[in-house]
């Protein structure tokens, strides 16, 4: 007996309600992209600037008392938050005290910890302090500005690869369904205040190319199947393509997501948001793989006949009625 | 029909052996470790103990055994980005243009009248001439100091610009001089904190340099980003200067050529010295502590030829004149120069303790700063934490390896089993790479191994599927595997090789974590691609020749 996620032949058809699909998928960014105004990010140190320090102790974190040791120290704006997490042994309390850039000195001072860790141990005279991180506002800014850079730098070479390997019209697709990865993904963080550092950054660069292998496997077996069905309309190739792919996008997506469930759950408070963001990318991009890109290739239209001058979207305009 | 060369066989078979025994010391880290940390301690001369011995002995000479490096955030340690003030250096750089300007200037000063220096913006020396008309004839004399620079970028270039506009003379470093001066400075700067680390002896530092002006400096095992800070140091530049007065006013009116500097000891008591000093650290070779002829604590040093001769000069001319000692600006001690002193050594002495001037000493031995740090960013992570941090991510793969391991063999039976050998080959593999090419595991990196585990299943996964296909039409299995593979591979080339390019730009524009994640990713996506085409074709062919199956079942 085999374990079988989708029987052997499938014929679903994907794009019956690839209106609602893709509206789904816009809602769904207009949502995300409303979160980020309205909530904004939990930017970490990393972007901001300032001071974490990571507490532990045998007593339980009282964040009122903490704040209270903390408040004549006149810091401003301090955030005090208990860490818990599944791999903590009874009796192991963790917190983590986040202190804004001081004005603008280029990282906080070593006097500032002390004073903070000072004023901590006379509220709970039996905490450690397992890491003391700092990060000055001048290279926080110009973090922020390597990670645009970054995901910018990936989608355009993306693309151009995409391009190069098949035509314009996948490219685009592909794009965009990146894009409305990032955007999600961004949007959950958002929505969820989950702390966003460097480390998500490059979570995003590997949805991206998680999202794209998905993309790319289904786009390559469309090709074969451009060329094997001239006849059929497009819509029924990409139907027959993604039915044909369907079993190892769910295989792959699922040892990837068992896999990452277990670094999720075991892997420690430090990575989990990195974690976090990765095992939402994997779900978003593979929904995206099918339901965006193939959407917007469909709806560009493909050149199936080299001879003939690319007319992209006139060509099968009238699958779209 | 499917075959494989022999030769091919022998070196698929051949790159698993090697990657097995690249990554075999990481299973037995500690033991590993220790004989290489004894192996290095031998080779820089010391004398073999029992201990050593022993560490040695621990792993055999003939296997390899470089581990993976441990990133700090799982080893522990501090991390500091420094910030060289380069400005600082322009500085004192054309401040040492002045006695030269002047004395030119003095000479012509038929046709300049008489000069004086404008307080002005740091990196630029202005001059005022009382005679206007004599600006262009300055212009030139001052012109005629310049240097050709000899660095290899700056070939054919002088190191000032002069320009003249009214009344004044300004000279300002040219752009290649400038570049000139970053390049020295900074590389003087790493060798004196990697001399200074070394000194503590802590194992494995990373000291870079980052962009124009920045260090990151990473050392494991240290106790706090404090600690790093204080070893060192933060300049510990000694001069000599002319002593021109003394005053109690900390506000003191001082002229352009002068600096105000308070006493070490009395913070009430300054100095008023010129600010070009006479003689400065860079021209030490030797400093050590000592004592004075009272008994009382000292720091004995030695010049290098060319400032024991200006020093040998300076003092003859100014017997009977005070002179300070200044050690990162504090004036150490003023005393008159009681007699010229030719030899090229000297003696300091103030109120220091022992401790301080061991301290003094080594500061000085090393070589002073060329220029002072800003820290940009500290980061200090516990032993504890980094040892946690392993711990879950060795859990949370094998974790994860056993329910890839499971899931595969449920979909895929034989097949699966294939694919699970390739799997343990694959991040053996990975281990081995990483050892190899001195890879840096990171927190993250040990994600990239999981995410790696997950995603290498992928090109199998594509494969089997793909025979799946093949067997609904083509005759025979043998026929269907073939396919399967040659069918497959676009799609495997090309998914990876997008995840290649990301893996890419993040090693590029990534630093620290993110950069061991790139790496790993990286790696992890080559050895996964090798292992489930060539790995798992191999163990599929010997399986199918000695079975030789009707029918297969993917």
């Amino acid at each position: 007996m085999r374990l079988k996620l989708v029987p052997d032949e499938t014929n679903w058809d994907f794009f019956a309600w690839r209106k609602f699909t893709f509206g789904l998928s816009v809602v769904a960014m207009i949502v995300a992209v409303l979160a980020w105004v309205v909530f904004g990010l939990n930017f970490g140190i990393d972007f901001l600037g300032g001071t974490t320090i990571r507490t532990e102790s045998a007593q339980a974190v009282d964040v009122g008392d903490y704040r209270a040791a903390i408040a004549p120290l006149g810091l401003g704006d301090v955030s005090i938050t208990e860490v818990f997490d599944p791999t903590f042994a009874e009796g192991r309390h963790v917190g983590q005290v986040r202190i804004q850039a001081q004005g603008d000195a280029e990282a906080v001072t070593p006097e500032t910890i002390a004073a903070v860790e000072e004023a901590l141990r006379t509220v709970d005279p039996t905490i450690t302090f397992p890491s003391v991180e700092s990060v000055g506002p001048k290279v926080s800014g110009e973090l922020v500005t390597t990670a645009f850079l970054a995901v910018g730098a990936s989608l355009v070479a993306i693309l151009f690869y995409i391009w190069l390997r098949f035509e314009w019209q996948f490219s685009v697709g592909a794009v965009v369904a990146l894009f409305h990865d990032v955007i999600l993904t961004i949007g959950v963080f958002a929505l969820l205040q989950i702390r966003f550092d460097l480390a998500v950054i490059a979570a995003l660069l590997t949805i991206i190319g998680y999202s794209i292998n998905d993309t790319v496997v289904i786009f390559d077996r469309l090709r074969e199947n451009l060329i094997k069905y001239k006849k059929s309309p497009l819509v029924d190739v990409m139907n027959r393509s993604v039915n044909e792919t369907l079993s190892r996008t769910l295989m792959t997506s699922g040892t990837t997501l068992i896999a990452l469930l277990a670094l999720l759950v075991l892997g420690g408070d430090v990575i989990r948001g990195f974690v976090f963001a990765i095992f939402w990318g994997v779900i978003v991009g593979t929904y995206s793989s099918v339901y965006v890109a193939k959407n917007v290739v469909l709806w560009l239209g493909v050149n199936r006949d080299p001879k003939k001058p690319s007319d992209a979207g006139t060509q099968f305009a009238d699958l779209d009625a | 029909m499917i075959d494989l060369a022999l030769w091919k066989r022998l070196a698929i078979l051949f790159v698993c052996l090697v990657g097995l025994a690249l990554a075999l010391p990481n299973a037995f880290y500690s033991r590993a470790e220790r004989h290489n940390d004894a192996m290095t301690a031998i080779e820089r001369g010391a004398v073999t103990t029992p201990e050593m011995a022993e560490d040695i002995a621990a792993w055999p000479e003939f296997l390899p055994s470089g581990v993976v490096n441990l990133g700090l955030d799982l080893r522990g340690g501090a991390h500091l980005l420094a910030e060289v003030q380069l400005a600082d250096v322009y500085e004192s750089r054309i401040d040492a243009y002045w006695p030269e300007v002047r004395d030119t200037l003095r000479d012509l000063r038929d046709t300049v009248g008489t000069i004086r220096r404008q307080n002005g913006p740091g990196d630029a020396l202005s001059v005022r001439i009382s005679e206007p008309a004599g600006l262009q004839a300055a212009v030139d004399a001052v012109r005629g100091l310049s240097r050709p620079i000899t660095s290899l970028s700056g070939v054919g270039q002088q190191d000032i610009e002069v320009s003249g506009s009214g009344d004044t003379l300004t000279v300002r470093l040219s752009e290649a001089e400038r570049a000139a001066i970053d390049e020295r400075t900074l590389a003087q700067s790493l060798e004196i904190i990697r001399r200074r680390v070394d000194e503590a002896g802590t194992r494995e530092p990373t000291i870079q340099r980052q962009g124009g002006d920045r260090i990151l400096i990473q050392v494991p095992g240290i106790g706090s980003a404090q600690e790093l800070k204080e070893l060192i140091g933060t300049t510990a530049k000694l001069t000599f200067h002319p002593v021109r007065g003394e005053t109690r006013d900390p506000n003191a009116p001082v002229s352009a050529d002068q600096i105000l500097l308070p006493d070490i000891d009395d913070p009430e008591r300054f100095y008023i010295l010129e600010r070009t000093p006479v003689v400065s650290g860079d021209d030490l070779v030797d400093a050590q502590p000592g004592f004075d002829q009272n008994g009382s604590p000292s720091v004995t040093f030695r010049f290098n030829p060319a400032g024991a001769r200006i020093f040998a000069i300076y003092t003859a001319e100014n017997v009977g004149s005070p002179f300070a000692v200044v050690l990162d600006d504090q004036v150490v001690t003023a005393p008159n120069i009681r007699e010229a002193i030719t030899g090229g050594s000297g003696q300091i002495t103030g109120n220091f303790s022992v401790e301080e001037a061991n301290r003094q000493a080594i500061l000085l031995r090393a070589g002073a700063l060329p220029a002072a740090m800003t820290f940009l960013e500290e980061r200090t992570i516990g032993p504890e934490l980094g040892q946690d941090s392993i711990d879950a991510g060795q859990t949370a793969s094998l974790v994860a390896m056993a329910a890839v391991v499971v899931f595969m063999i449920a979909s895929y039976g034989l097949f699966g089993v294939f694919a699970t050998v390739a799997l343990g080959i694959n991040v053996a593999l990975i281990f081995g790479i990483l050892s190899m090419i001195g890879g840096t595991l990171t927190l993250p990196g040990i994600a990239g191994i999981v995410l790696t585990i997950g995603m290498a299943v992928d090109a199998n996964v594509l494969v089997f599927e793909r025979i799946r296909e093949e067997l609904k039409t083509a005759r025979g299995p043998a026929r269907a595997i073939s396919l399967g593979y040659e069918r497959a591979l676009s799609a495997i080339v090309d998914a990876n090789i997008t995840t290649f390019i990301i893996a890419t730009i993040l090693f590029m524009l990534g630093s620290g974590p993110v950069r061991g994640f790139a790496v790993t990713l990286g790696v992890g996506i080559m050895t996964s691609v090798f292992t489930s085409i060539f790995v798992t074709r191999l163990l599929i062919i010997i399986w199918f020749e000695r079975r030789r199956p009707k029918q297969i079942e993917v």
